[in-house]
């Protein structure tokens, strides 16, 4: 009876632990299985590179929300990354240990601020801020690339500090033995020796940016056309599917459920080199 | 000491490129609090004055905005989605860390699919989650559809979290109760699961966090009612769904502001709980 028990539970648990697994498994048959079909109908040479998004006319051209997504990725990790990683190593290096704490539970406050939040703040601040310094309507790739470098902050700066922290302490004795002052001690052997790590907190902050709906959609503008310059409203992939999903039927939702499979295909790309990275750095 | 800083002082005042680096380092950290700081002081001063008894009526009309039945169905969604996530989550910790051998392919496996999951967009699962829960198996637009997706969402922080926990509680521990004669499932209970409580606790309020403040993946899974959820399949939108409707209409404005008051005020909180979680758990670690 006590033998049954035991082996009951372990089955149990091993249920349990191929949950996640089957869970991928069904998400990717679903996507795939709801939208390769209209991808091959649609064409996928027109869907990936088509330059038009006009459901009403049987266009579905994904390229301008491809190109909105990477801009406003690229955007993001311009202000995000030097900022995020700086900050990470004043709170590794520099931080006096009466504020360490605090600044620590700032950083993850700053993960836990829901989307919306961050969306209607950039809404009612910098939308209206963007118009003013840059012209334009003030809804853009600018705007949106602000906001998005906040909030893949805390992400690059837990990383990255995590990783800094790693770096055995020798390093930077040994920067400090040979004359070097504390910042450049810090900067150049203990910042390099924690190279992996940050890239690893970068690559996370890409996804970050790159997933990211709700804030994008607020500040956007999401007109489904490639953005001519920084202040010109910008579509991405998830705001795409957002918009639409709502009122869409048949091929439109369909070429809707292609659009999101674009997104975990790029998603999956950073997932699989960022734990080959890893892999390789061990 | 004081040496030492004095001759860093000296070192800056004469070497500009650390001098440099030091200014750096510390603009990018101030900016990033100003930042924070800025968010947060502005929805609060904005905020505060709106928050009248209307916005908490029991009942939601166009005319109070009211978003008590939003804060409610946050709560049912919450809890029901942790019904799921956590028995699965810790289960699956457990087999990880007690059961499975050293170089068991599952193992890997579930690593690579829970790394997978955690970096999914949002969206992708509410689309998932349309497609699987709210059509295939037919439960609508419900507040289990809802549920049920963000579940698999925070599944792999719970495991993960979990994981840490467990591997954290000492070999020795297993060792004596297996040494008194208890059996596996006896230690895992008894002995090694209550050691790793608060880890697994800290992930659960990680999870939380992540459920309160979700809206992508809950619009076209648990709808957009504004009313409190009267069964399980009902529709009902959460707080940050709520927000994100009331936003939109352009109407609300100084409810919208309200709202996020108090959705600030819930992931403060929920932070707050971490942070004394987390100094829990590292008190006892240096006890020990």
């Amino acid at each position: 009876m006590k033998h049954f028990k035991e082996s009951a539970m372990k089955c149990l648990f091993l249920t349990t632990a191929c949950v996640s697994v089957a869970a991928v498994i069904l998400i990717c048959i679903f996507l795939f299985a709801n939208g390769v079909p209209a991808i091959q109908k649609i064409g996928v040479f027109h869907f990936l590179l088509g330059i038009t998004w006009k459901p009403a006319n049987n266009l579905y051209g994904n390229l301008p929300m491809i190109i909105g997504s990477l801009y406003v990725t690229a955007g993001a990790l311009l202000i995000g990354v030097p900022v995020g990683i700086l900050t990470a190593v004043f709170m590794a290096r520099f931080c006096p240990k009466q504020i360490y704490r605090p600044m620590k539970a700032a950083v993850n406050l700053m993960a836990g601020i829901p989307s919306v939040v961050y969306g209607f703040f950039g809404l009612v601040v910098l939308v209206p801020m963007v118009r003013d310094l840059f012209g334009g309507r003030g809804m853009s790739v600018l705007t949106a690339s602000i906001l998005l470098g906040l909030m893949i902050l805390p992400t690059i700066i837990s990383v990255s500090e995590t990783s800094i922290r790693a770096v055995p302490n020798s390093y930077y004795e040994g920067g400090l033995a040979l004359g070097a002052s504390h910042e450049k001690s810090v900067f150049f052997t203990v910042v390099p020796a924690a190279k992996s790590g940050i890239f690893a907190g970068v690559v996370l902050g890409i996804g970050r940016a790159i997933g990211e709906t709700m804030a994008v959609m607020m500040v956007a503008g999401n007109q489904a056309a490639i953005p001519a310059g920084v202040t010109s409203g910008v579509r991405t992939l998830t705001t795409n599917i957002v918009l639409e999903m709502g009122y869409s039927t048949d091929l439109h939702r369909e070429a809707l459920i292609g659009t999101a499979v674009i997104l975990f295909v790029f998603i999956l790309i950073i997932n699989i080199s960022l734990s080959l990275f890893k892999r390789s750095v061990q | 000491m004081a040496e030492s800083i004095r001759q860093n002082v000296k070192i800056r005042r004469t070497d500009p490129q650390s001098f440099l680096l030091f200014f750096l380092v510390h603009l990018a950290a101030l900016l990033t609090m100003l930042a924070l700081l800025f968010i947060i002081i502005y929805i609060l001063v904005k905020g505060i004055p709106h928050l009248t008894p209307d916005l908490f009526s029991r009942t939601y009309t166009s005319e109070n905005v009211s978003l008590f039945p939003a804060l409610i169905n946050t709560l049912l969604i919450t809890v029901v989605s942790l019904l799921f996530a956590v028995p699965v989550g810790v289960g699956a910790a457990i087999y990880l860390t007690e059961y499975a051998r050293r170089g068991n392919k599952l193992v890997g496996i579930t690593g690579v699919a829970a790394e997978t999951l955690s970096g999914i967009p949002s969206i992708v699962y509410g689309l998932f989650g349309s497609l699987f829960f709210v059509k295939y198996l037919g439960f609508g637009l419900s507040l289990l559809s809802g549920s049920l997706t963000l579940s698999i969402m925070i599944l792999p922080l719970i495991m993960r979290t979990t994981e840490e926990a467990l591997k954290s509680v000492p070999d020795s521990y297993r060792e004596g109760s297996f040494g008194l004669g208890a059996g596996k499932l006896r230690t895992v209970f008894s002995i090694v699961l209550p050691c790793a409580v608060p880890g697994i606790l800290s992930g659960i309020i990680l999870g939380v966090g992540r459920i309160v403040g979700e809206s992508a993946a809950l619009i076209f899974t648990a709808g957009t009612v504004a009313e409190t959820a009267s069964s399980i399949f009902s529709s009902a939108r959460t707080l940050s769904v709520h927000m994100y409707s009331i936003s939109g209409e352009g109407l609300y404005i100084g409810q919208t502001y309200a709202t996020a008051v108090v959705l600030l005020a819930v992931v403060i909180l929920i932070n707050a709980v971490s942070n004394y979680a987390a100094k829990k758990i590292g008190g006892e670690r240096t006890d020990g």
